[in-house]
């Protein structure tokens, strides 16, 4: 304590867990992958007016570079099979945001024969963007919302066996 | 050159295979035959007087109480500034028709969607495969006895919370 007390303005204390989500949510790669019109709103929130490079949230080309994920548009069936293989080319830990009312539910196009109503029965969601299309603003408050959900995990903690775990005395 | 006149010079060219002419419909049509419409087309793309360069459309009916499903060419012609609209129906059990795509290369893919979402097949086509669908799907979409089938590949289709 000594040591920090002595140089007050150049250290910083924190637990490990917060270091690690704090570089992990300050660095938030985002796969493209737009699919519908959401993918113009994709493209503004990355341009420079809503400017998502500010949160360090940034576009990548290939799933292997990225951490999220942000289906933008309406998943037919088809794309469905797609969309998997490229979650699970994906490194952990990864996110996903459903962006629009089409990934959200399936939207205006739910009920069609080539329609997939909703991006959840494919791949796990982390925050679900309300919109159609949502506004940049939208998208940029749904990467903050995941940036709180990426600081709120717990990575050093090590999970006990349920089975066995012991008996309280 | 109006559409009573096309139909008029495929009476002079085809003895059989050119049917009935709607001309006071807003896109007048004329009927033809299966086996002469890949005959007709080519006379209606080669012809100086006629000259349609152009397969603006093709799509496809079905028609299940006649057991019928039709398939309607839509012709633009850019140097006449002429139009036309050939219909063809075809059985709804068997139906197959020659292909147009050596005469409109757009054909191609427009007969690539009929096959795929109605089921007609295009004989002499170059690469008959579905379009839109995947191409592991069971049965075609667009005909009206279609029953969607309850899952595909483990994504559950049934949408009941939205049926309520």
């Amino acid at each position: 304590m000594s040591l920090i007390n002595s140089m007050p303005e150049m250290v910083l204390t924190t637990k490990a867990d917060e270091v690690l989500n704090w570089t992990r949510k300050s660095s938030i790669w985002w796969m493209l992958f737009g699919l519908a019109c959401c993918a113009i709103e994709m493209m503004q929130t990355q341009a420079p007016r809503a400017d998502c490079d500010r949160f360090g949230a940034v576009p990548r080309a290939a799933p292997r570079q990225s951490d999220l994920m942000i289906v933008a548009g309406t998943l037919t069936l088809k794309m469905a099979l797609r969309t998997k293989l490229l979650y699970e080319q994906m490194p952990e830990p990864r996110y996903v945001i459903s962006m629009g009312s089409c990934a959200n539910c399936g939207g205006l196009f739910q009920l069609a024969y080539s329609v997939c109503d909703g991006v959840d029965k494919v791949v796990p969601v982390d925050v679900y963007v309300p919109g159609c299309p949502p506004r940049p603003e939208a998208l940029t408050e749904g990467i903050l919302k995941l940036q709180e959900k990426i600081m709120k995990e717990k990575w050093l903690v090590r999970k006990e066996p349920a089975d066995d775990s012991p008996t309280a005395a | 050159m109006d559409a009573t006149g096309i139909h008029e010079r495929l009476k002079a060219r085809f003895e059989v295979g050119v049917g009935e002419c709607n001309s006071t419909a807003k896109d007048p049509c004329i009927t033809i035959d299966p086996a002469a419409i890949a005959a007709v087309c080519r006379f209606l793309h080669d012809d100086p007087d006629l000259r349609f360069d152009c397969l603006s459309n093709q799509s496809g009916v079905d028609y299940k109480a006649k057991e019928q499903i039709q398939v309607v060419y839509h012709l633009y012609s850019y140097p006449h500034r002429h139009r036309i609209v050939l219909k063809v129906d075809v059985p709804r059990e068997t139906p197959a028709l020659p292909t147009v795509e050596g005469v409109w290369k757009a054909a191609n893919w427009m007969e690539r969607e009929i096959f795929d979402l109605l089921g007609v097949t295009f004989d002499g086509h170059s690469d008959l495969r579905r379009l839109l669908m995947p191409e592991d799907w069971i049965g075609h979409p667009l005909r009206k006895d279609f029953v969607e089938p309850e899952e595909y590949h483990g994504i559950n289709t049934s949408r009941e919370s939205l049926l309520r």
